[in-house]
């Protein structure tokens, strides 16, 4: 019951902001904050509980909840995590936290209605970390896209409703072939076997004749890729993720992006084995394309929150190179990049939000020369910003670490060229120090430096991405049986594909 | 003592936590205390560490130390670990007592600077992450400190950030030298992947059990770790960042850009030297590269005004006679020129920041002068840093290194005479261009005001670096001269190196050598004291002109890449800049607005439109039905 708890929290906190609004405006904000710290005590209440170490063997979760919901339609309410979604939700708890924290002073009209939009999304994103029967995946992938394009619509900056348009568009247009796959792969189940259902333990098995089975991975795989996203399918990022607010901005970049690396993981790589090694080679030279593409654009730009959106098809690269390796470490280091790269580039756009709030601009022609004024926020932007480019000691090197010694077997070439992104990536990131905080002062003012809030929420970050860095043990323990689990469907390719450690 | 190993990078980092965190609410005095304290701990402790070391070394001539557990994955365990042997020791002891006398140099010289915290804050970052390089018994824990020292370069190029020059030429450092950590990361991988584990031991254990000399694949990773040694090293082609480096302050650049970091690639090398004899091809590469990088390197030098430019292409040079030594298989020649090194380039560079403050911030040598009466100390001890840069025989600790280093290279199976000719002729470039600025900057008339008086913690470090400019070399002295070794007795256990024979050659060679060092002091004389005149008429002759100017900008290296590489990519990202794939996208939306306004033209309530339209769509559907 534990995992219903954890969604339907955030739902009933979110009524409740929307409710108190008329009455007091602030309240809805501690609202949102308490019931999001329940849920976070939940997890980890529930954390030591768990078999240590998180070994799943195929077919046995965690924790798990089964109760069928439509019976005539073999639709199921069946939750359940392992060490995989376990990690993810509590990224989704502290990004959802942090993201309330970072409206606090942003966010001005309709407060409690913006609370209700992203206590909801954050909801729907756990119930996508959790559910185990296609049908209530697709509620969740739905649940989560609604609320995040009124949170664009509503609180997004000039260009908001071109921006979220654009979003709705892509995202409704990949998860439609989605629909359609999952009703596809239920009726040839349904077909073969007699039982019609949704249920993700019980489609595992289907037989499905290569060419079946390579059309229904493309469903699922194009829903997944635009969402990660994955060169030629983002343009709608750079809009969404610039026009959003910072809370929705942080929760974009931060959760959003991986729920498709979480579904290419979950459903891809486990239900059409041999249909996603096929394309393998296709994902892997994308990958290299969006980690540089991804980067060369980012440096291009001027607007700064524009810059940190395109980072993140860079750092996505990463992610799609490392799912589609296959081998174990390339996997370990696939979800450290999907940790890291959430807290980083999280922070990253929070300390925009912090500039547009103080000098109302985005453009980095008009900044520079914060460090005399305001050096804890440059300090902050300073250690992010390294912490984007790879440096080691912080997340993002373990997760680019692994995910290219992983890859570097089998992929040699592809492995050298996505290693060019550690030096794009050193380009970029410097640029925004020099643009932002370095150089002269423009214009004479002074700007106010952090608050005690402020300090207190880059403080937390900084020591969660550190610690992501010199212990990511934690991480890469806790998801290493459910990844093991995942690869056991890939055995033939797992084995060809690990020649390192041996 | 040995036990305590793991506090000597952890003090610097706790020195640079506690600044970086507390730093401006701390008077300069605390925080001068906090930084230098917390480096000089550290020497003391890896004083005493080699102190126990020589007494009773540990067995097998190393002390291993495991921390924690960094990274697991599927079976493989990476461990955060150290490991001191003699060569650690000698980088330890090297960066820990130099990297102290800096930082007491810079208490005073950065006196007046606001970010006096952030100053030492970087420094003791820059400390403790060396010794993290120097200390790591494993590839990857050395990465980590290969990048921190990388970052902190960068932090202290660009330390005075109100300048986008700084700015730039900090960037410039970072992105060049990281152009070759990507290629040693991606040698890490090969090594890992072929021995499944980083441990620099275990590596060369089964490097030279599986790999038979000559081997493609130990000649393909020792040249990828090569790139990351030569953006390190700052040498061909990797060098164009170095001289900007300058931007920085003096001591950063005494301290990163002269004595510890930017000979990391001659570390690593030689850290890995089972690696680079198993390919006797890369290890030419070295030697080659050497010889050409101490020689373009030495010609820039001369045609450069800036005092500190003329001491970065010198080390650029000064390393390129380790990497010779390198290349020929010299292992602890290269390592006892990086230690002389280290205390005379240090030396100069901080008399060097001397003359910068006394001389109202001015850079250009030739806009000073005279300070021989004005600076007296500071003249003697720059005049010992020089001596020993120029090897002045006998006497100097540099002409004990580079000795070594030009005898290896002649004597040696892969070294030659062509090789060693280069040498020859880098010392005598050395000794032109080392004279040629104490000449100008010390002697003749002076030009300006005195603005800033040295103290005794400007003035205590530049005594000691020049006692030890002089007696560092007699560690190691050759045959012919006292047969000290000292040095390489105590490196032997890391690299089992065979002594050369053949005396007479050698005595020959030295005379030689010490002709040559002399030759270039007395043409400096002559050139830029004596008849400067000559020099200028000189310069006057169009073709010399042409050389100087092409000397002067470093062989146009930073032209052509400007060219090759920054101007393409730039003109990339600025014509893609509203990307073109989503112009794809928006050419859709486009699209269908389009048929949509076309398609509402149709909609015009004309009775007669619609009655045309009927009639032809009826003519068409029947003409289909019928043709069918």
């Amino acid at each position: 019951m534990i995992l219903l708890w954890l969604i339907v929290i955030p739902l009933l906190g979110g009524l409740a902001a929307w409710l108190l609004d008329r009455k007091k405006s602030e309240a809805t904000r501690w609202i949102s904050l308490a019931a999001l710290s329940v849920d976070a005590i939940l997890l980890i209440l529930f954390w030591p509980a768990a078999p240590s170490p998180f070994a799943t063997s195929h077919g046995a979760w965690l924790i798990e909840l089964n109760t069928s919901w439509i019976p005539q339609l073999g639709i199921s309410l069946h939750l359940a995590v392992d060490g995989l979604s376990l990690t993810l939700i509590a990224l989704t708890l502290f990004l959802g936290i942090v993201s309330v924290l970072c409206s606090w002073t942003e966010i001005r009209e309709r407060v409690g209605f913006f609370h209700l939009n992203l206590l909801w999304i954050l909801s729907g994103i756990l119930g996508v970390f959790m559910a185990l029967d296609l049908f209530l995946f697709y509620f969740f992938w739905e649940l989560m896209l609604v609320p995040m394009y009124f949170l664009i619509n509503i609180w997004g900056h000039e260009n908001r409703v071109y921006a979220s348009y654009k979003f709705f568009i892509f995202t409704q247009a990949g998860g439609l072939l989605m629909l359609l796959s999952i009703i596809g792969l239920y009726f040839i189940h349904g077909r073969e076997t007699g039982v019609y259902t949704f249920d993700y333990a019980l489609l595992l098995g289907t037989a499905l004749s290569s060419k079946a089975a390579f059309w229904i991975m493309l469903g699922f795989l194009i829903a997944f890729i635009v969402k990660l996203p994955v060169v030629p399918f983002h343009p709608w990022l750079p809009d969404a993720h610039t026009e959003a607010p910072t809370a929705g901005s942080v929760v974009l970049a931060g959760l959003l992006l991986k729920t498709g690396a979480y579904g290419l993981l979950r459903f891809v790589l486990p239900l059409f084995p041999a249909a996603a090694a096929s394309i393998g080679p296709v994902m892997l030279v994308l990958a290299v394309i969006g980690i540089i593409y991804g980067a060369v654009l980012a440096f291009a730009q001027t607007d700064l929150k524009r810059l940190v959106a395109y980072t993140s098809v860079s750092h996505m690269g990463f992610v799609l190179l490392g799912v589609f390796a296959m081998t174990a470490p390339s996997l370990s280091g696939a979800v450290m990049q999907m940790v890291a790269h959430g807290i980083s580039t999280g922070a990253l756009f929070i300390i925009v939000g912090m500039l547009q709030e103080r000098m109302h601009t985005r453009n980095m022609d008009r900044m520079g020369g914060l460090w005399s004024s305001a050096p804890r926020l440059a300090g902050a932007g300073l250690v992010f910003a390294l912490a984007s480019l790879g440096l080691p000691g912080f997340g993002n090197f373990v997760a680019e670490f692994l995910v290219l010694v992983g890859s570097f077997p089998a992929h040699r070439i592809i492995t050298a060229a996505a290693a060019t992104g550690l030096v794009l990536a050193a380009i970029y990131s410097l640029w925004i120090v020099q643009r932002a905080f370095h150089g002269a002062a423009k214009g004479g003012t002074t700007l106010r430096d952090l608050t005690a809030r402020e300090t207190g929420m880059m403080a937390i970050l900084i020591i969660a991405i550190l610690w992501l860095g010199l212990y990511p043990h934690s991480v890469i323990k806790t998801t290493e049986p459910a990844l093991k689990s995942i690869s056991s469907f890939l055995s033939p390719q797992v084995e060809a594909g690990s020649g390192g450690g041996k | 003592m040995n036990d305590l190993l793991f506090l000597m990078p952890a003090l610097p980092f706790a020195g640079f936590v506690i600044l970086a965190l507390t730093g401006r609410r701390l008077s300069k005095m605390t925080v001068a205390l906090v930084g230098t304290g917390s480096v000089g701990i550290s020497a003391l402790l890896a004083v005493g560490a080699a102190i126990e070391f020589i007494v009773r070394p540990p067995q097998n001539h190393a002390f291993p130390q495991t921390l924690w557990s960094w990274i697991q994955v599927s079976g493989y365990s990476q461990t955060v670990s150290f490991m001191l042997d003699p060569l650690s020791l000698v980088m330890v002891l090297v960066v820990t007592v130099v990297g102290f006398l800096i930082h007491l140099y810079s208490t005073e010289f950065m006196l007046e600077d606001e970010g006096y915290s952030r100053f030492f804050a970087y420094m003791n970052l820059f400390v403790g992450s060396m010794l993290t390089l120097v200390l790591a018994d494993n590839l990857l824990l050395l990465y980590l400190g290969w990048e921190g020292v990388g970052l902190c370069s960068y932090l202290l190029i660009g330390f005075w950030y109100r300048d986008p020059v700084n700015g730039r030429a900090a960037r410039k450092a970072f992105v060049v030298t990281r152009t070759g950590d990507t290629a040693m990361a991606l040698g890490l991988f090969l090594l890992f992947t072929n021995f499944g584990t980083f441990n620099i031991q275990a590596l060369m254990e089964a490097a030279s059990k599986q790999w038979p000399a000559g081997s493609g694949t130990a000649a393909f990773a020792a040249a990828l770790l090569l790139g990351g040694a030569l953006g390190k090293s700052a040498q061909l082609p990797l060098q164009v960042w170095l001289p900007d480096a300058m931007a920085g302050p003096t001591p950063v650049s005494a301290l990163i850009h002269a004595a510890t970091m930017v000979t990391a690639g001659v570390y690593l090398i030689a850290r890995t030297h089972v690696l680079f004899e198993l390919a006797p091809m890369v290890q030419s590469a070295v030697a080659i590269i050497g010889a050409a990088t101490l020689l373009v390197a030495g010609f820039s030098a001369i045609a450069q005004r800036d005092i500190k430019r003329v001491l970065a292409y010198s080390t650029i040079s000064q390393i390129g006679y380790m990497f010779l030594a390198l290349g020929v298989g010299a292992w602890s020649a290269a390592m006892f020129h990086f230690m002389t090194h280290a205390f005379f380039k240090a030396l100069l560079f901080l008399g060097a920041g001397v003359v910068i403050l006394a001389q109202h911030e001015e850079h250009d040598m030739f806009k000073m002068g005279g300070l021989r009466k004005k600076l007296p100390a500071v003249f003697w001890t720059f005049l010992i840093g020089a001596a020993s840069l120029s090897a002045l025989p006998l006497v100097t600790a540099g002409f004990y290194s580079k000795d070594l280093i030009l005898w290896k290279t002649w004597s040696s199976a892969s070294g030659g005479s062509l090789l060693w000719a280069a040498g020859l002729l880098g010392a005598f470039i050395t000794s032109i261009y080392t004279f040629r600025m104490v000449f100008v900057t010390f002697f003749g008339e002076s030009k300006m005001e005195l603005s800033h008086r040295p103290g005794a913690r400007m003035l205590v470090p530049l005594a000691i670096l020049a006692f030890l400019s002089i007696a560092g070399g007699f560690v190691e002295t050759p045959g012919t001269i006292g047969n000290i070794t000292l040095f390489s007795n105590f490196l032997r256990p890391v690299f089992n190196e065979q002594t050369a024979e053949g005396a007479g050659t050698e005595l020959l060679l030295q005379v030689t050598a010490s002709i040559v060092s002399l030759a270039g002091i007395f043409a400096a004389y002559y050139f830029f004291l004596r008849k400067p005149q000559t020099a200028g008429n000189l310069v006057q002759r169009a073709p010399i002109a042409a050389i100087q100017r092409f000397w002067f900008m470093g062989f146009g290296f930073d032209w052509l890449y400007e060219r090759l590489f920054i101007n393409p990519f730039l003109w990339i990202a600025r014509i893609n800049k509203n990307d073109f794939i989503d112009s794809g996208y928006t050419g859709i939306a486009a699209l269908n607005r389009g048929l949509h306004a076309v398609l509402s033209k149709t909609q015009t309530g004309n009775i007669r439109w619609y009655a045309m339209g009927i009639a032809l769509g009826a003519v068409l559907f029947l003409g289909i039905v019928l043709l069918l």
